[in-house]
């Protein structure tokens, strides 16, 4: 049975209307208005407008509404290597005028965010420094130049390249002398691509010159050992250590290597007693100075009788002949020669100088003690300074004199740094062809014709030989950012090479260093890139030392020195951040304190106490004086900063301030004193023994230091120390043991505790902190800083005490012998001894910021750490009070985004910002913040043995701090894995009682220990090696 | 031996009615505001307009306005907070603690010191909300109230959190007990006002009152209850702020003696700034024969009595720290007395210790001018005080690297202004709209201690 039913479309189809039954087949009835708008010829319909306008309305308004884009895209062709949220490591090589470090580059994404020290160098040993820690922020400095320049105006690489070309052939065909002009370079195929230049030329000469010149080392070397170089040094081998002036721990020639070495005399623990002792004669207090366990000041006019007086003395005690100089009164001369002679082979002397003569002696004195071959070795010399004065002074004169015709700068700086910038100013207008590789519009560059931008070294292929036989590849690790060009690519298409400079640098290596180590060289190549660093025998041959005449020497010492100088003298000195300047637009470095004076963003006079007492200046929480300096007829008013150990009647001004074209970072921070460096011998000196005086105070001055307080107030509690003679006795025990007084008698603070515990089931951070081979050089701090997203907050906050660095570097000062009330502890002595102490969040398992906390934003996590929680905070600031170690920083203001602070270029650009560490959020303002012992860091590394189901190892993870060490001194790891380097260090012994295992490394205390918050960092009692002294007497 | 109480002076003189006492009180409510009341009120807009200014900077860019760093994470903003809280003690202990002593004298007193009670704890309560670094969470994430974060809880071990409590919890039973104490006097003035809208609001205000015996009963006993209520609040309230400090680790904090020492600095100060208002508003709204000298020498006595408290809660300090032996309790309290910041300790124990010792002069403790200076040397020695357990403690305490000083902006000063002005502008609009006197509690007192006794001698 079917059904039927017809159901009637309307009445119309009942009644078979026409009009219906023609439309009844078609889909749509006739009268939609689709084609209105044609039928009307064009004009728009009330519909259609209602349409567009309908739509125009909402595109507009979500075009309005629109997100902001934010730029993490997916990547259309993944990067086989490049894996999101994954880093990429690439072995490279630091290379800043001779400065020298063998590094890893941590990326993200494609971007260098990080710096650490590379293991497999022989050199550097994976530590680093400030500088080198630094250098990553420098590729994101906007102020870099964006592509080559002609006077001054944007230009493309063709023009340069034709007309650089074109004019180097003209002045070629004239025979016209033509010049390059760098700092110290020690790659290889660096050289190689210049010396084409000169090939292809002619009447080029290459002229190497160093800000801070070791040009009298080289003429000594050259004229005691035919050897024109700096020797290898090995501190590691020396029992006895004496340095004249040579600030070798923070910027003397190879400090990272030096700081390696040096760091490895002074582990000292109970198995093996046994330090270097160091003995250090200078004029201010330098980082290596406030190291030595024998410092005594001299002043620059004294300083080649004080060596010549060492000489005599070793000389007497070795049996030599002595020379004949005038006498001078310096204490521990005698004993440091006869620590020397005891320790001949065993011992080195170096000597900070630029004087010839200086060096020869010390020379002598080295040899005397049979010290070639064993602390200094000249066959395996190092390539870190090669500037040759003469030359570069000869340079200036020629160029003055219309001589030469075309100059390129490549990456000097020298109208700035060489104190000659006037001469070369005005010569410079004598070149018709004048081009720099600078990479940025510096105080050169903005002089010559064309700047040809290199680009910065995380974006370059190079090689390097800091020390003979000692060689490292440097890679790019980003494509470059800016249209820059490597300064030896242009060297090649300027010498006409049509190569590029990688092919040049493979060829170079291929011809120089490939003799079928490995099957293929791209092999080789592949391996030494993934090392970074490649080594080759250099066959160490009997160096023949020639005959100096001696007694000219001393003739010309005794010229050129006085035992009783009359009138000021002035020293020039590096601090370890900005160094020569270099780096002065280096905000990290900028803020970076001063490992002895703690001040940051400016340079100053250094003054002693007593000159301070006769000048009336007073200097209290970095407030100071300004006084009129004169020197040679120039007057300037410069802050006093009044420094104890300072020698008297001297001041120490440093180099690498007062720059007016390197960036809005460093512009008009301190000023200048590169225009007063002279001559001395032909060479350049650093030092100043007449034409200065001091003529009273100017108006007051605002210091920013981070630590304005120099003792440590006799508090044994924070700073312990004991001779080494004590220390190498049986059952030593360290001075200071806190007991609290119950009614059972004392007891040590650990028994007592209102506290159950913490129970740690996997793991237990901890660190274990070495005061005596902390040199204090901040290297940690600038790590830090780039690991977590510390700000810089610029002079005014530093002022207001609002530093943001969460690890900073302690440094006190000994108090005056027999001070005992408060306010004769808080005088340092005038030549004190001093200490570092790294400090940072102690993560204490009874915390006392946990518990203030009203809004449980700062926790205990189940591995020790004291954790904070940025996003709950609400800033009461009430942990930061009740922290023991001031350890907490507050976001005061917004850093990031602000244009009040500029200056913390990490986070006010889009650029800078690409060196921020994506694992590590940029705190908002009102939040406070702290070292989290790089809790990322632990996360990526339990990730890591995760992954490969095994257990935890320490290579897995280390702080920042830790890692950047170049002495060694900070060691992380898990407390609860016996096999832990840090266990084994601490020699802990689990207890059933506290969930805080015993510590029997007798050295280790905690800072604060009777508060009983039981911190996770420990600190190694600090050791000096120096002689019992009856107080009394 | 015969023994004879002296007569009690009056509490009321001038031989005042019911009616009087209506219409001395009420007549400054229905008036229309006098030229010194504007310039005051202008006075007290301005400064809260001026230092608004500066909280809405503070807002704006941050705290780092202030002179705060990170060894001094606080300074004008909590001694500001304590002072204010501390002056906030006096009311709520007249009230309370007098009534249940009987102490009939606090009659005439005891409705502007809790009015000033209530202000003081609001200009309080704005510094610990401003002062975090993000005001706008802060308000509400101090507040235990469950949530979605895996219902992530406040941390009750600490003391800002009990702070949270106790001041909440103040101001809640101040408030309340307060507006009670109005309701008689509102329906007063409802019963006296000729125009609609006063008819109207103080209607509104005195809840219904009608005066019936029962009511008056009802009355009777919740004042008697929250007088209950609020004595003990008297004392956790300061000791519990004072657990801010005693329960931290921070010499110069550290210390068991906080609570008594803050309670009795509290009463020290609320009862000067009592005086101080007192004394303006006495001589302005005429009421001489309500606030007699009698009122001001009992209040100038246990100004006398707790400073003397407070003194020997210095001393004690002074020498515990000596007996203690602890390095850095010793120095902190050397520092104190010796250090950078000695003028403040010196100026401290100069406003505290020895100022109120004069009131053991008759003359002096029964003089007006001599009582209005001295109150306000109380409370600036006050807030010394404060200062100085604050800022002095934290700016040397154990690690010597990072010793600091502390010198305040003009944004420190800026919101300290902003707070008078809030709480004169607060004070004066009291003044103008509320009875400052509790008529009702008067005329209680009126028949067994007024000019009718004392004619009668």
């Amino acid at each position: 049975m079917s059904n039927q039913k017809t159901y009637w479309k309307g009445t119309e189809q009942l009644t078979n209307d026409p009009s219906f039954v023609k439309n009844a087949e078609k889909e749509f009835p006739e009268y939609l208005p689709i084609n209105e708008g044609k039928e009307s010829n064009g004009s728009t319909s009330r519909r259609d407008f209602l349409k567009l306008m309908g739509f125009g309305v909402a595109a507009a308004s979500l075009a309005a509404c629109e997100a902001p884009v934010r730029k993490a895209i997916p990547y259309l062709n993944k990067p086989v290597d490049v894996d999101p949220g994954i880093p990429n490591y690439y072995a490279s090589t630091y290379s800043v005028g001779g400065d020298y470090a063998s590094i890893v580059v941590k990326t993200r994404e494609g971007r260098p965010i990080k710096i650490e020290g590379n293991k497999n160098s022989a050199i550097t040993q994976g530590g680093v420094n400030a500088q080198v820690e630094a250098s990553v922020l420098s590729l994101y400095d906007q102020e870099r130049l964006v592509g080559p320049l002609k006077e001054g105006k944007n230009t493309d690489w063709n023009t340069i390249d034709k007309e650089v070309t074109e004019q180097l052939q003209a002045i070629s065909a004239e025979g016209g002398q033509i010049r390059i002009v760098s700092n110290t370079i020690i790659s290889p195929s660096t050289l190689k691509a210049i010396n084409k230049m000169a090939e292809k030329y002619g009447n080029t000469e290459h002229v190497m010159y160093d800000a801070v010149s070791q040009n009298g080392m080289l003429a000594a070397n050259e004229s005691m050992f035919g050897v024109k170089a700096v020797p290898s040094y090995d501190f590691s081998k020396a029992n006895t250590i004496v340095s004249f002036g040579a600030d070798f721990l923070g910027t003397w020639i190879s400090p990272i290597e030096n700081t390696k070495q040096y760091s490895k005399t002074r582990k000292v623990s109970s198995e093996d007693k046994t330090m270097s002792r160091h003995y250090q004669f200078e004029a201010y207090l330098s980082l290596t100075g406030s190291n030595a366990d024998y410092r005594t000041t001299v002043k620059p006019s004294q300083e080649g009788l004080a060596v010549a007086a060492l000489y005599n003395e070793v000389a007497k005690m070795t049996g030599n002949a002595p020379i004949n100089t005038n006498k001078v009164e310096i204490a521990n001369i005698t004993n440091a020669a006869r620590d020397l002679a005891s320790n001949r082979g065993k011992s080195l002397v170096v000597a900070g100088s630029n004087d010839t003569d200086i060096q020869l002696l010390v020379n002598g004195i080295n040899s005397m003690l049979n010290n070639y071959g064993t602390t200094i070795d000249l066959n395996q010399h190092s390539n870190a300074r090669k500037g040759d004065d003469a030359s570069f002074i000869n340079f200036v004169k020629e160029a003055n004199a219309g001589n030469i015709k075309a100059v390129i700068f490549y990456n000097a700086n020298p109208v700035y740094d060489t104190g000659m910038g006037e001469e070369i100013k005005s010569a410079l207008e004598k070149i018709s062809l004048s081009v720099s590789t600078s990479d940025r519009n510096d105080e050169t560059a903005h002089l010559v014709k064309y700047v040809a931008p290199d680009h910065h070294f995380l974006e370059s292929w190079n090689d390097a030989e800091p020390k003979k036989g000692h060689l490292s590849l440097a890679q790019p690790t980003i494509s470059p950012l800016f249209k820059t060009r490597q300064a030896q690519d242009s060297f090649l298409t300027w010498s006409g090479d049509k190569q590029e400079y990688y092919n040049f640098l493979r060829k170079n290596w291929e011809d120089e260093h490939f003799s079928g180590q490995e099957p293929t060289f791209d092999i080789f190549w592949d391996k030494t890139l993934y090392n970074g660093v490649f080594t080759y025998n250099v066959e160490s041959s009997d160096i023949a030392v020639q005959n100096v005449d001696l007694s000219a020497v001393a003739n010309r010492i005794n010229k050129n020195y006085k035992p009783n100088n009359t009138g000021l003298e002035v020293t020039f000195y590096q601090k370890v951040s900005i160094g020569t300047g270099h780096h002065a637009n280096n905000p990290w470095l900028q803020e970076l304190p001063d490992p002895i004076s703690k001040a940051t963003w400016d340079n100053y006079a250094t003054i002693s106490q007593k000159m301070a007492n006769d000048l009336g200046i007073k200097i209290f929480e970095g407030k100071t004086s300004m006084i009129n300096l004169t020197i040679n007829g120039k007057t300037m008013e410069v802050p006093a900063l009044v420094q104890p150990g300072q020698a008297i009647d001297t001041i120490g001004l440093a180099l690498g301030y007062g720059r007016n074209m390197a960036g809005k970072v460093a512009n008009g921070v301190g000023f200048d004193v590169y225009p007063f460096l002279t001559q001395l011998n032909g060479t350049r000196s650093y030092a100043l023994t007449s034409g200065v005086s001091v003529d009273g105070t100017a108006g007051s001055y605002q210091l920013a230091q981070t630590q304005t307080h120099q003792t440590f107030m006799g508090r044994e509690t924070i700073i312990q120390e004991a001779l080494l003679e004590d220390y190498k006795k049986k059952g030593w025990e360290r001075d200071f043991q806190p007991h609290i007084e119950t009614s059972k008698g004392k007891v040590k603070p650990s028994k007592l505790t209102l506290w159950n515990g913490h129970k740690y089931n996997n793991h237990h951070w901890g660190l274990a902190i070495d005061l005596n081979s902390c040199t204090g050089c901040a290297a940690c701090t600038i790590a830090c800083q780039s690991e977590n997203n510390i700000p810089v907050v610029g002079k005014a906050e530093v002022v207001m005490r609002r530093d943001m660095q969460w690890m900073r570097v302690d440094r006190y000062y000994s108090s005056q012998q027999g001070a005992e009330t408060s306010k004769e502890l808080e005088v340092a002595a005038e030549n004190p001894e001093v200490t570092f102490q790294p400090m940072m969040c102690q993560h204490c398992n009874n915390a006392p910021c946990e518990t203030v906390c009203p809004v449980a934003a700062t926790t205990h996590s189940s591995e020790g750490l004291n954790q904070m929680t940025y996003n709950r905070c609400v800033g009461t600031r009430y942990c930061a009070n009740n922290c023991p170690y001031k350890v907490r920083r507050f976001n005061w203001f917004k850093y990031h985004d602000n244009s009040n602070f500029d200056k913390n270029l990490s986070m006010n650009n889009t650029l800078g910002k690409m060196v921020l560490n994506p694992d590590v959020t940029v705190r908002s303002r009102g939040v406070m913040e702290k070292c989290s012992m790089c809790v990322q860091r632990i996360q990526a590394g339990k990730l890591k043995a995760k992954k490969e189901k095994r257990e935890l190892e320490d290579r897995d993870v280390n702080t920042a701090c830790a890692s950047a060490c170049p002495s060694d001194a900070i060691i992380f790891g898990d407390l609860n894995n016996p096999n832990s380097s840090i266990s084994k260090y601490l020699k802990l012994e689990a207890s059933d009682s506290e969930p805080i295992k015993e510590v029997n490394n007798e050295r280790a205390y905690h800072v604060l220990e009777e508060l009983r918050v039981a911190p996770n960092v420990w600190y190694m009692t600090k050791i000096r090696n120096k002689d019992k002294v009856n107080t009394k007497a | 031996m015969e023994v004879t109480s002296p007569v009690r002076e009056v509490l009321v003189t001038g031989n005042k009615t019911y009616h009087d006492v209506s219409h001395d009180i009420c007549r400054h409510v229905e008036a229309k505001p006098n030229p010194k009341w504007m310039a005051a009120m202008a006075l007290s807009l301005g400064a809260l307009f001026t230092g608004g200014y500066a909280l809405a900077i503070t807002l704006w860019d941050g705290i780092g306005m202030w002179g705060l760093n990170k060894t001094i994470g606080w300074a004008w903003d909590i001694t500001n907070f304590v002072w204010w809280v501390g002056i906030g003690h006096a009311g709520t202990l007249i009230s309370a603690v007098l009534l249940l002593f009987r102490q009939k004298w606090r009659t005439s007193i005891n409705r502007a010191a809790e009015a000033m009670t209530i202000f003081a704890v609001i200009c309080a309560l704005l510094f610990p909300l401003i002062h975090t670094g993000r005001p706008w969470l802060s308000f509400y994430w101090f507040v235990p109230i469950p949530n979605t974060w895996g219902s992530l809880w406040v941390n009750f071990h600490s003391p800002l959190l009990w702070d949270f409590f106790a001041i909440s919890t103040y101001f809640t039973v101040s408030l309340v007990f307060w507006f009670i104490g109005l309701i008689p006097d509102f329906a007063t003035i409802r019963d006296r006002a000729t125009n609609k809208i006063s008819k109207a609001i103080y209607g509104a205000l005195s809840f219904g009152w009608d005066g019936a015996a029962k009511t008056w009963q009802r009355y009777e006993t919740v004042s008697l209850v929250l007088a209950g209520l609020a004595t003990p609040l008297v004392l956790s309230v300061h000791t519990i702020v004072s657990m801010d400090f005693a329960t931290s680790v921070i010499p110069g904090w550290h210390t068991t003696i906080f609570p008594p020492y803050f309670v009795a600095g509290a009463i020290f100060s609320g009862f000067a700034m009592v005086l101080t208002l007192m004394l303006v508003t006495r001589k302005v709204y005429n009421l001489e024969d309500y606030i007699t000298i009698n009122h001001i020498e009992l209040m100038n006595i246990i100004i006398m009595i707790t400073g003397s408290i407070v003194g020997v809660a210095y001393i004690t300090e002074l020498f515990m720290a000596w007996y203690s032996g602890v390095q850095y309790e010793q120095y902190a309290f050397l520092n104190r007395a010796t250090g950078p910041y000695w003028w403040a300790y010196w100026a401290m124990m100069t406003c505290n210790v020895i100022s109120p010792q004069l009131f053991w002069f008759k003359k002096i403790r029964t003089s007006l001018w001599a009582t209005f200076i001295l109150s306000i040397v109380v409370n600036i020695g006050m807030w010394f005080e404060r200062f100085v357990i604050i800022v002095t403690s934290l700016h040397r305490d154990y690690l010597p690297s990072s010793w600091a000083m502390f010198s305040p902006t003009i944004y420190d000063m800026g919101i300290y202004l902003f707070s008078f002005g809030l709480f004169f502008t607060l004070f004066f609009s009291f003044a103008k709209f509320f009875p400052v006197i509790n008529m009702a509690e008067i005329k209680s007192v009126l028949k067994s201690s007024s000019g009718e006794i004392e004619n009668k001698k």
